[in-house]
């Protein structure tokens, strides 16, 4: 077999290869995904992150096989698998609202994969009290969904997904119906699950912070495309373009022209004169325009008569528990939010109508060449 | 576009029961297409044959029914036709019996429906429950107990004398008044049950909304309420004027011989030997029409409402 | 004092309306009156209708071993064995239809399909009756039970549609999806995940379509064959005889009945809206 036809990569456990997935007529349809390749690894924690209709779930869909392709392929474990129905799928799935079977008890609806794929009864029930275990419910087998609280259905739902032990577990933002405090919590326990048991878990959020805390590697998704993939440093440090700095975190975006190439930084050219050095996110040539994208918690505010990249007067000043937030206006009227930690700089903090310089940190500032 | 198109549908669950779709639905399709579409076409087809002495039909096709119904051309059928009044006089009582039916049935189920709607979730459930068993109670009995209860020597007349308010009983059985009541009682439920549905789904902030913008109670009423649970409303007259036009049990029973209404004119061109059957078919025809036409007029309502509602 | 707190906070109550209760119970009084008084009566011992003459059950007796008795029960046994038996078979046919409606996607002819199932509501029972007389003799098909059972099989489908797509409306699909995720067939996902779900519709459509057929009198009249009686057309034909006692002990006996198919269906409309509360 030749690499030209596509074999595939056999390190993947779920390969996307040039998805494409158009709802209602292929020319005039909603195109929820315009070509989509991906490669997500052996027992690895990979999220799908983008805002609603960024076609995240239609992709989770389609491996999980409620969603065909319009074109393109997919393979499990080297298997295309784009053909086959659900049920033959080793695959499973947790779905945003849980799915619970309401007319079965919790070790009813756990043992259902398990019934289906035949496995002996004294097998079941003991995979049944194993999946049980793991989630800490083993005392909630004979209820009903109904009577168990948001987060024990969350957990009857991952053990159900997880008790056929399938290649792959879908998640379909499952957290989004907690309430904060357990969603944190859950994120921890999901994130030792997937190490425990091994399985590759693949998981759709819109929420950049369930995305950064529990992943191994993130596909940042917009308009039915994959604009980066990678660690939660790589999204968060090295943004590729400016959807993801903007999704992700909170950035501040500065127009600048390129003056000046030099090996892996480049000097930007600030609309008011000042001269900025950057990593490039790609090819940069000199004179072009772009967008420079540098954190609020990368920014220090100085007193106006010390040495600064930019001067601005400090517009208002909001405070959020751990930070303070300063909103500077520059000369020319756009604005940008400076980060400064409450505890440690509350001596430092200026008020509205205090004329400052803004320094940034040494290599923290990106140049999205896009 | 890159790979192979494939077929739309594949793997959702929706298309499992697509590809038998029709398989799913022919049962019904095919009952109601035989015993009742087929049944009614072939009803239109008989109001233009030739009656038959002996109740039946002969296959010659004939305007003799409409125009029986519709004109008068004098006892040996040879005077110029002028309206004939006899048939349409009855459709005509039908059709004003009816309305007044449909409105009271509004002006007590309203209220009525508002009212449960309105009460906390557990005496709702009672009253809904209340409303509800008539609703499954036979309406031939129904309609006999209401004879029962007003006829000449019936309870109310009798406990009327025995307290000395009355010399002889009322008639109330035999006239307008009993068929109107008839008609009022059989179909109430029908009312109630859409109007309460709509209430339950309003949303009253809407109408706290009218009264912070300084409206009274029957302002908000007229202006907001009303309006918002308009479906309902004519959901429910819809229910109640169709059966009432064609209703057979209430005037037969309580309306007798004087007040005729459809029904029973229908009926009687069916039974034994005196019957016309094309003629029976020809009423028949005429009431469907006018059922129709405002179950019609129901329908584009409901779709203006749907547009309207976005 | 709690009163004196309570009555300026009832003024401000905007959902009440004056006068709105007094008719509601007006409405009541009327539903039920003719009825209970009737049921009242048929416990009367003396030979007079409207006078009370003490409790006795000679009427229902009389029901049961009266010189009547034989062409009632028959006309029951007619009653109740032609409502089964319609109300099985359109249960069926409505169960198949509302998953062809409502679970094979969207399609062109649904409108139509809708009024087609619909179409026994919409026509007047009279029109029915005389269109399904017409057709019946026209086949030259003897009249009978079997007239009866068909007619009433057709216009139950719509009675029993009615609850089953209503209860089949909201459960979400995402029950098969996960069935057919835990390796069910398509099949084991109808029958293990959404037939138990929808149950509760499907036993009430099957109610409705029986209590339906059962009180069906102007169709039944029509299509009947002669010497062939349901229950409401003995009764018919006894009441134009006059209302004598029996028939109040018969009337009785059904609204009794009915009462139970009430409270049945709602226990069973009441635990369908607990497993559809955990559904949504």
């Amino acid at each position: 077999m030749n690499a030209e036809t596509g074999n595939p990569s056999a390190a993947a456990a779920v390969e996307v290869r040039e998805v494409e997935k158009v709802f209602g007529p292929p020319t005039t349809g909603a195109r929820a995904l315009a070509g989509v390749s991906l490669n997500i690894l052996d027992n690895e924690f990979f999220t799908l992150l983008g805002p609603s209709g960024c076609g995240k779930t239609t992709l989770l869909r389609i491996i999980a096989g409620f969603e065909t392709v319009t074109s393109g392929r997919v393979f499990l474990f080297g298997d295309e698998i784009e053909d086959l129905p659900p049920n033959k799928r080793p695959v499973n799935t947790v779905f945003q609202q849980y799915a619970l079977f309401p007319h079965m008890s919790v070790a009813e609806n756990v043992a259902f994969g398990l019934h289906r794929l035949r496995h002996p009864k004294a097998e079941v029930a003991k995979r049944v009290d194993e999946a049980l275990d793991l989630v800490q419910l083993g005392e909630f087998a004979a209820r009903r969904p109904s009577q168990l609280s948001g987060g024990q259905q969350q957990r009857v739902a991952l053990a159900r997904a997880l008790a056929p032990r399938p290649k792959v577990l879908l998640l379909d933002e499952p957290l989004s119906a907690l309430d904060l405090k357990l969603r944190q919590a859950m994120r921890v326990e999901l994130k030792s699950l997937q190490e425990e048991t091994g399985i590759t878990f693949i998981f759709v959020t819109h929420d950049q912070e369930e995305a950064l805390t529990m992943s191994d590697r993130i596909a940042v998704m917009s308009r039915g495309e994959v604009q980066q993939i990678g660690t939660a440093h790589d999204i968060y440090d090295r943004p590729r373009n400016r959807f993801v700095a903007d999704f992700i975190g909170e950035t501040n975006l500065l127009d600048v022209t390129v003056e000046n190439v030099d090996d892996g930084s480049v000097a930007c050219r600030l609309q008011d004169g000042g001269l900025l050095q950057a990593t490039p996110s790609g090819e940069a040539a000199a004179g072009t325009a772009g967008h420079v994208s540098i954190r609020p918690e990368q920014l220090v505010l100085v007193p106006p008569q010390e040495p600064a990249l930019m001067q601005g007067v400090v517009d208002r000043l909001i405070y959020l528990g751990t930070d303070n937030q300063h909103l500077v206006q520059l000369a020319d009227g756009s604005e940008i939010r400076v980060r400064t930690q409450a505890a440690q700089q509350a001596e430092k903090d200026f008020a509205p109508g205090d004329k400052v310089g803004i320094r940034v940190n040494p290599g923290t500032a990106r140049l999205l060449v896009d | 576009m890159a790979g192979g198109v494939s077929s739309s549908g594949g793997h959702s669950v929706s298309s499992a029961y697509a590809a038998v779709r029709n398989w799913l639905l022919a049962p019904s399709w095919i009952t109601i297409a035989i015993f009742m579409l087929g049944p009614v076409l072939l009803m239109a087809v008989y109001s233009f044959l030739t009656k038959e002495f002996r109740g039946g039909v002969l296959w010659e096709f004939s305007l003799a029914s409409y125009d029986q119904f519709f004109f008068d051309r004098g006892l040996f059928g040879d005077e110029p036709p002028k309206l004939h009044w006899t048939y349409l006089a009855i459709y005509l009582r039908s059709f004003i019996q009816a309305s007044v039916a449909t409105l009271l049935c509004l002006a007590i189920g309203f209220p009525t429906a508002y009212f449960i709607a309105t009460r906390p979730a557990s005496t709702r459930m009672v009253w809904l429950f209340l409303i509800t068993i008539p609703y499954w109670v036979n309406l031939l009995i129904r309609t006999v107990s209401m004879k029962f209860l007003i006829r000449d020597t019936g309870p109310i007349n009798e406990w009327l004398i025995s307290f000395g308010l009355l010399e002889a009983p009322i008639k109330m059985v035999n006239t307008d008044f009993a068929v109107q009541l008839g008609l009022f009682y059989s179909y109430l439920p029908f009312m109630v049950l859409p109007i309460y549905a709509a209430v339950e789904r309003y949303d009253f902030a809407l109408s706290e909304a009218a009264a912070d913008l300084y409206a009274d109670r029957w302002t908000t009423l007229w202006l907001v309420l009303l309006p918002a649970v308009r479906p309902g409303i004519i959901a429910g007259c819809i229910l109640v004027f169709v059966p009432s036009l064609g209703a057979f049990l209430a005037p037969d029973l309580l309306g007798g011989a004087k007040n005729f209404m459809i029904g029973s004119l229908i009926e009687e061109q069916f039974k034994g030997a005196a019957g016309n059957w094309p003629f029976g078919a020809a009423c028949a025809m005429v009431l469907l029409t006018m059922v129709l036409v405002a179950v019609f007029l129901y329908a584009r309502q409901q779709a203006a409402n749907a547009r309207g509602g976005g | 004092m709690s009163t004196g707190i309570r009555k300026p906070a009832r003024k401000i109550d905007l959902r009440r309306y004056p006068g709105f209760v007094h008719l509601a119970v007006f409405c009541m009084i009327i539903l039920y009156a003719p009825l209970l008084i009737v049921a009242v009566y048929s416990f009367n011992a003396s030979t007079s209708i409207t006078l009370w003459g003490g409790f006795s059950l000679q009427w229902y007796e009389e029901v049961f071993f009266g010189l009547e008795s034989a062409k009632f029960k028959d006309a029951a046994w007619n009653s109740f064995t032609i409502a089964i038996s319609a109300a099985v078979v359109s249960t069926c046919f409505a169960t198949s239809a509302a998953l062809g409606m409502l679970r094979a996607g969207e399609f062109r002819g649904r409108p139509v399909s809708f009024a087609l199932i619909n179409l026994p509501l919409m026509v007047p029972e009279i029109v029915t009756a005389v269109a399904t007389l017409i057709f019946f003799n026209w086949i030259n098909f003897e009249r009978g039970i079997g007239t009866i059972l068909v007619a009433h099989i057709v216009f139950c489908i719509p009675f029993a549609y009615l609850p089953i797509a209503a209860r089949l409306e909201g459960i979400s699909g995402i029950y098969e999806q996960a069935a057919l995720d835990l390796y069910a067939t398509r099949w084991e996902a109808f029958r293990l995940v959404l037939l138990p779900l929808m149950a509760p519709g499907v036993l009430s459509g099957f109610l409705l379509a029986f209590i339906i057929s059962l009180d069906d009198f102007i169709i039944t009249n029509f299509v009947k064959g002669a010497g062939v009686e349901t229950l409401p057309t003995a009764i018919f034909g006894a009441v134009k005889q006059g209302i004598k006692p029996n028939i109040m002990a018969i009337s009785t006996l059904l609204l009794v009945l009915s009462f139970i198919f009430v409270t049945l269906s709602w226990l069973i409309g009441r635990m369908g809206t607990d497993s559809g509360r955990a559904a949504d």
